[in-house]
């Protein structure tokens, strides 16, 4: 019962991103031009004594992965948050649904969504010539790692639309993700960092360590302490986002 | 679980107050018989919405105690929530989805699966008349669409007890009646209990049983409609004059009568009469004598917008809250 | 002619006096650019080390003229996102039946671009100062800066501003911002553009931006290169698109 409440939110989640085509075009695509752009602009990069591979491409791969995540949770989040403010999430409230299974739902679809996405940057990644050093058995567990880090920011994000139910608040946290996505090992390995402060940041940075462990299934293979910690803070962003939403869940539907 | 109780409402003391706002609702006390159609009229902001809300166990009360079917609405929230169907003042639907979408997780969510779940859906979308549009999504829907599938969506889990916050704000004439008998066949056939809220006269005295009408959060009178307008029980006399500098003579006339009234035809002087059997002959008589020739002279039987006018002293359209005034400022700095 | 100033002023009042006024506005159009450059400067400066960096002052004033120069283009793009949203609340209706005449509306809206960006520029101006930039050019030369910049900001909010006219939805921010985005980071961002290596090297040699890029970083050390074609450039992209926005104006004003 439950379960089957929960799979028609989820889908609906998804059908309702699916039929906006700027909602499906603009996360598969940005990634992909930041990408470009990157991989273009910073191969210069790779002649630094210590980089870690040759190709700055497989390099900066990692990281349509995790802003793929980001951006499936802004859109989806938005949208969450305009179902409070229509008054959808008030129906939803009236039925005999539990709370807990409406939050389900919207993580559900959101994970889905980010799943797809992760396909075709991976796709993409394969077509231009990047492999993965941890072979096939480490595009799986890419796609694991992938669930994990777009659970830790839906819930993240969700608690964001429960707590304000404001789009705009929602759309707010656009720059808040993109600051921490830069200042952190995105575009450089952390040990190449030249200035102390940003080093530094970089290293408190949880993205970091997301990123860190997608790229070590890409350029370095099965790499356990990396990938664990990768595993490790997506898992911890996760309890925290999602006892943070599901506080702010009990308090947006103060249904008695 | 018990079994069904009593398809009724009851409320006392009904309280809501907003922390940066105002008393919305201020001690509201009503009882809704079961099968009975109650309509809740009042205007912008007098605190309808805010009534359902709390009956609907969306909105914890402040102070008060409320039960609908029979179960406490703080105390047994899911179990209310099981006995009724609400339509929300905000159609509230996802513009990327079919109609039949909307159905399908809707009876999903009310745990109605399989082939009932298809069964349900067709015999709704056909009950609201949005068979043909069912696979449409609800973007491109008119607004009389939009609250038929609202309704239609409301009723998935045949409630006995519906709530409908301002249905048919909006709508044309047509799909407004579509929606009386639809609402009225509910009561009449299938023993729903109806809370109604609106802001159209004509909407409560047609299609309540009893109307309550509300302002600034309270009731201010109660009743059959017939009864709230016998209580007033004044008619209006309304008289055109054949030219307009005759008002003057026609109004000093007809003040004998009663005190007079607006909100009628521009060209027309309106009284209120001052007592039950006001006396039409005698006003001809008196008009006569004064020698006045009138176009036009008409009885007026009270409407509800005499009993608002009579509790409240304001006129009924118009009396919520001015909100929609000062974006004219926003274009100042251009002319400047 | 006083009719359309009158108009420009009182439209560039009141997108300037929301601007001010809103932290929502305010906040990400200074953010921004400064962590675009904290990020870039920060984690990137070991870039130089690469066989071939010449920039004789440093990467800090690399990365500066990179950020000025975007935050120009960009604080003219969001004037665009304003119009788009002004023609959804229907408040661009009023504004073109009150407004005698229209190129007014057009004048003001290009004005309050210039006045957003000069805040910006002030900030980052500030804050790369105090950042320690060391600066190689005289007072000509960086009054060169900042005019080139300026144009930059005129032709973007021209741009958008025709966008904005001929769709008329804030759906079309993505229109907007896109090929200024792509225009920007498809040009010698982090390195000259003789480390530019393969197609971004090819691209990069016919974008006009790069010209902008670096005649603006040769001011700035000292050395100017390429002002007279950085310059010409920068007055074409003006002309061409203020028939852009002009031609929009009329598309609009035709569409009721
Ligand atoms: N969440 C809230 N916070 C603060 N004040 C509120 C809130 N909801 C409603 N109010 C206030 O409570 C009062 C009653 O509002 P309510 O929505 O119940 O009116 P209404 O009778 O339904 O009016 P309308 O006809 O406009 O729908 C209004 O003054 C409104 O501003
Ligand atoms: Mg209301």
């Amino acid at each position: 019962m439950a379960l089957a409440q929960t799979a028609a939110l989820g889908k609906r989640a998804v059908v309702r991103t699916a039929r906006q085509p700027a909602n499906v075009v603009f996360p598969l695509i940005f990634p992909m031009l930041l990408l470009a752009v990157n991989a273009g602009g910073l191969r210069a990069e790779t002649k630094l004594p210590g980089f870690p591979t040759t190709s700055f491409l497989a390099f900066a791969l990692a990281v349509p992965f995790v802003q793929g995540a980001l951006l499936a949770t802004i859109n989806a989040n938005v949208e969450f948050a305009r179902d409070i403010q229509t008054g959808f999430l008030n129906r939803l409230a009236l039925t005999p649904v539990r709370g807990i299974v409406l939050l389900f739902g919207q993580l559900g679809g959101l994970i889905t969504s980010a799943v797809v996405q992760a396909i075709f940057y991976l796709a993409v990644g394969l077509a231009f010539g990047v492999r993965l050093q941890s072979g096939i058995g480490g595009a799986a567990m890419l796609l694991l790692l992938e669930t994990a880090i777009a659970l830790a920011f839906a819930s993240l994000g969700s608690w964001a639309a429960l707590r304000t139910g404001s789009t705009e608040a929602v759309q707010g946290l656009f720059p808040v993700f993109f600051v921490f996505l830069f200042l952190s090992s995105m575009n450089i390995p952390r040990n190449l960092i030249e200035a102390d402060w940003f080093r530094w940041v970089a290293t408190v940075n949880p993205v970091s360590y997301l990123i860190e462990a997608v790229r070590a299934l890409v350029i370095t293979g099965w790499d356990w302490q990396t990938i664990g910690l990768g595993f490790g803070v997506a898992g911890a962003l996760s309890i925290v986002g999602f006892a943070l939403a599901t506080h702010a869940l009990w308090n947006r539907l103060e249904r008695t | 679980m018990d079994g069904p109780r009593e398809n009724s409402i009851e409320a006392h003391g009904l309280v809501r107050e907003f922390k940066k706002g105002p008393r919305a609702v201020d001690g509201i006390d009503l009882r809704v018989d079961p099968g009975e159609i109650y309509g809740f009229l009042g205007p912008n902001g007098a605190g309808k919405s805010t009534t359902v809300h709390m009956l609907t166990t969306l909105l914890p009360p402040t102070a008060g105690t409320a039960t609908v079917a029979g179960y406490d609405v703080v105390k047994e929230g899911p179990q209310v929530r099981k006995a009724i169907g609400a339509a929300l003042q905000e159609a509230a639907l996802d513009p990327f989805l079919t109609g039949r979408e909307h159905l399908r997780l809707q009876t999903t969510m009310h745990g109605i699966t399989g082939e009932e779940r298809s069964k349900r859906s067709d015999e709704l979308l056909t009950r609201v008349g949005l068979t043909e549009a069912a696979d449409r999504k609800v973007k491109g829907y008119s607004g009389g669409m939009k609250r038929r599938l609202d309704l239609a969506l409301a009723l998935v889990h045949r409630p006995r007890i519906l709530f409908l916050d301002e249905p048919t704000t909006g709508l044309d004439v047509q799909s407004r009646t579509a929606l009386w008998v639809e609402v009225g066949r509910l009561a009449k056939e299938e023993g729903v209990t109806v809370f109604l809220t609106t802001q159209y006269l004509e909407e409560a005295d047609v299609l309540a049983d009893r109307v309550g009408i509300i302002d600034h959060g309270r009731i201010v009178a109660e009743g059959t409609p017939e009864k709230l307008k016998a209580d007033i029980a004044c008619s209006t006399v309304e008289a055109v004059p054949a030219t307009p500098d005759q008002r003057g003579a026609v109004a000093s006339v007809l003040e004998r009568f009663g005190e007079q009234t607006t909100g009628y035809g521009p060209g027309s002087v309106a009284v209120q009469l001052a007592s039950a059997n006001g006396n039409l002959a005698e006003i001809v008589r008196a008009l006569d004598a004064e020698g006045v020739v009138l176009s036009q002279l008409q009885i007026h039987e009270p409407t509800l917008d005499d009993v608002f006018l009579a509790k409240t002293g304001r006129h009924l359209e118009g009396a919520g809250d001015e909100e929609e005034q000062d974006s004219e400022q926003d274009l100042e700095p251009a002319r400047a | 002619m006083r009719d359309t100033l009158s108009v420009a002023r009182g439209v560039s009042w009141r997108v300037l006096h929301i601007f001010f006024t809103n932290k929502a506005f305010l906040l990400p159009s200074i953010a921004f650019p400064l962590f675009f450059f904290t990020a870039f400067v920060g984690g990137l400066s070991r870039i130089r080390q690469v066989p071939g960096f010449d920039f004789p002052t440093g990467y800090t004033a690399f990365q500066f003229v990179f950020v000025l120069l975007q935050s120009a283009a960009f604080a003219g793009v969001f004037t665009g996102f304003g119009i788009a949203r002004d023609f959804e609340t229907g408040f661009m209706r009023r504004l073109m039946l009150a407004a005698p005449n229209r190129s007014g509306i057009l004048l003001g809206y290009t004005f309050s671009a210039l006045v957003r960006w000069a805040t910006v520029a002030t900030v980052v101006t500030v804050v790369a100062l105090l950042a320690q930039m060391k600066i190689g050019g005289d007072g000509v030369d960086l009054f060169g800066l900042y005019a080139l910049a300026l144009f930059l900001n005129v032709a973007g909010a021209l741009w958008a501003t025709g966008v904005a006219m001929r769709l008329r939805s804030q759906q079309a921010a993505p229109v907007m911002q896109m090929p200024v985005f792509l225009l920007l980071f498809f040009a010698p961002v982090y390195v000259p553009l003789n480390l530019l290596q393969g197609w971004i090297h090819g691209v990069a040699s016919v974008n006009p931006i790069t010209a902008l890029l670096e005649a603006g970083r040769g001011f700035i050390s000292g050395r100017p290169e390429l002002t007279l074609a950085a310059f010409a450039i920068a007055a074409g992209l003006i002309l061409g698109f203020a028939a852009w926005a002009v031609r929009g104006l009329r598309r609009a004003e035709a569409a009721g």
